[in-house]
């Protein structure tokens, strides 16, 4: 039996989420093939190629994968799927948007954000928001894996697989990219962050997160927010933790003035440990909390930068 | 332009979902059901398509038991023309619903099709993305903007480092995510009209696809649950805890 596990890259450098899919993979068991598909991403496909448990990486190098397009990356997928049986990608929004296309060319109905394998066909994931856990047994001959990468620890590096160039099929020119506007910041991204301190509604404004960015920057933490925050315009889209944005597991896990509904606690319950702050002492996520404190923020996170530097941070 | 706009009619997003004691599934018995809210997205995007000019018909379509047809009517009520129900009782999995979509599109012939990003039952996130598949059409998935311009439609796409921008070749796929727009609320004279909008009847079998699920569910359990913590006092404490207890900082 052998896996495809599909790499997420920016071109420049293999993120972490690639080791989780690793592990994930290994769970199923066999042999372990990395796919690295971009423009220019020679230097990825070698750092793959030091992942542990990995036979052989595939560099498919084209100017119209760059951005990894759901038409040319599904294209080239299916293309590879002859030789693998069970194709794994991390559940990224590249991967979410990519993996659909492949399956569906490949009469394959696809298993979605596996949490735990069970056995070679049987698959842990969540439904209604994490509210429920499903466990499915596949009969399809291929399978097709979107992994939630929260739920698996990275793969060590240590390897030393072969790397080889592939041809990728010719781009249909179905779509183009056009342009991107990612946010721009030194701090770590909000999924692979070991720290993450979000803010709520109860933050008032975008400008108050400036004390969140302090308490990130000396816990070299990434910055969150609820969908309340988002909605109420304080913060872009994609610093938004739940259900219909990111899911995160950090090891710290700082809520500050969100009441932790349904909705925000799917996005980060699996954290390691949670700490709340939040002046109702009623609020749904001190029950979530390991560490909770009823206070005012706008008192409490000041302090809690004070407490900190006291502490050598 | 036509559009294409399938509806899920799924467990309203209020309702706190209970697991059945027996692990065959969640309790849908005597639950208040809705029509997604990412297809409430994509019906209130078309409709300001059509309000533009952009688009002459909308057509909505669900697939589901007998009772879906109140999710048509509810995106009837907000600006769709007419309805499609392929009615089943059966579960039916993104892959064969996509095949349906398939068969309906080479029936009417939309230019687009738009699409919740998602179910919030079974949070699959597939249907979109394996029709634009099945049609050989390019896909915008995670739309937070949507705009025609020469026989091309530019999609704003919600990506995890932030916002990518592409453009695709009309016919399309476009499967919406939540920033796109705020749909409004049907007014009663458009609940009342919407009644007399017609809504076609049809199964899976007018469409020659195979329902049956590639994937069995063997259980359905509760989520493992977190015990609540303590209570600090002071910044002080949490500060020590964190480092002394918790280790984490």
């Amino acid at each position: 039996m052998t896996s495809l596990v599909i790499a997420d890259h920016d071109n420049n450098e293999l993120k972490d989420t690639t080791h989780k899919t690793v592990t994930a993979a290994q769970a199923i068991g066999g042999d372990i093939v990395i796919l690295v598909a971009g423009s220019g991403c020679a230097a990825v496909g070698e750092a793959a190629a030091k992942i542990n448990g990995v036979s052989k990486v595939l560099v498919a190098d084209a100017p119209y994968l760059e951005k990894h397009l759901a038409e040319p990356m599904a294209d080239l997928i299916v293309g590879l799927a002859g030789d693998y049986d069970n194709i794994l990608i991390p559940a990224t929004t590249t991967g979410k948007n990519v993996l659909p296309r492949a399956a569906a060319l490949l009469d394959v109905s696809q298993i979605s954000d596996i949490v735990a394998v069970e056995g070679a066909d049987t698959f842990v994931r969540p439904i209604y928001a994490g509210n429920a856990m499903q466990t499915v047994q596949s009969s399809d001959a291929k399978k097709l894996i979107t992994v939630r990468t929260t739920a698996f620890a990275a793969a060590e590096e240590g390897g030393s697989a072969s790397v080889e160039t592939i041809d990728a099929p010719a781009d249909s020119g179905l779509s183009g990219f056009v342009s991107e506007d990612l946010s721009d910041s030194d701090r770590p991204e909000l999924t692979a962050a070991k720290v993450v301190i979000s803010g709520g509604r109860g933050m008032q404004s975008g400008e108050n997160f400036a004390m969140l960015e302090k308490i990130a920057d000396k816990l070299g933490a990434a910055v969150g927010a609820s969908r309340a925050a988002v909605d109420a315009g304080f913060v872009p889209n994609d610093y938004q933790v739940g259900q219909t944005g990111k899911v995160v597991a950090p090891e710290l896990y700082i809520a500050v003035g969100i009441s932790g509904a349904i909705q925000h606690l799917a996005g980060m319950k699996d954290s390691k440990v949670i700490v709340a702050i939040n002046k109702d002492e009623e609020a749904p996520i001190f029950q979530v909390a390991d560490y909770g404190l009823v206070a005012d923020l706008f008192t409490a996170v000041p302090e809690l930068e004070e407490e900190l530097t006291k502490a050598g941070l | 332009m036509k559009l294409l706009v399938p509806v899920k009619r799924v467990i309203d997003y209020n309702v706190k979902v209970r697991v059945k004691a027996d692990q065959s599934g969640v309790d849908l018995a005597n639950v208040k059901m809705s029509m997604n809210p990412f297809d409430e997205i994509s019906v209130e995007e078309a409709v300001r398509l059509k309000e533009a000019g952009s688009a002459e018909e909308i057509i909505a379509v669900s697939i589901g038991p007998q009772q879906a047809q109140e999710t048509i009517r509810t995106a009837l009520a907000m600006g769709a023309d007419r309805g499609i129900l392929v009615k089943t009782d059966e579960t039916v999995e993104p892959l064969a619903v996509a095949k349906i979509l398939k068969g309906i599109v080479a029936e009417e012939s939309p230019d687009l099709v738009i699409l919740g990003k998602q179910a919030i039952d079974d949070d699959c996130n597939q249907t979109g993305q394996m029709l634009a598949a099945l049609l050989g059409w390019p896909q915008g998935t995670f739309a937070s903007k949507v705009e025609l311009a020469d026989g091309k439609v530019n999609v704003t796409r919600e990506v995890d480092g932030g916002l990518q921008t592409v453009a695709l070749n009309v016919p399309a796929i476009i499967t919406t995510d939540l920033r796109l727009n705020e749909p409004r609320y049907a007014s009663l004279p458009n609940i009342m009209k919407a009644k007399k909008k017609p809504i076609d009847e049809k199964t899976p079998d007018d469409y020659g696809v195979d329902i049956a699920p590639r994937l069995s569910v063997l259980k359905v359990t509760e989520p493992p649950t977190r015990e609540a913590g303590v209570k600090v006092a002071s910044v002080a404490e949490l500060v020590d805890k964190l480092k002394n207890e918790a280790g984490v900082i």
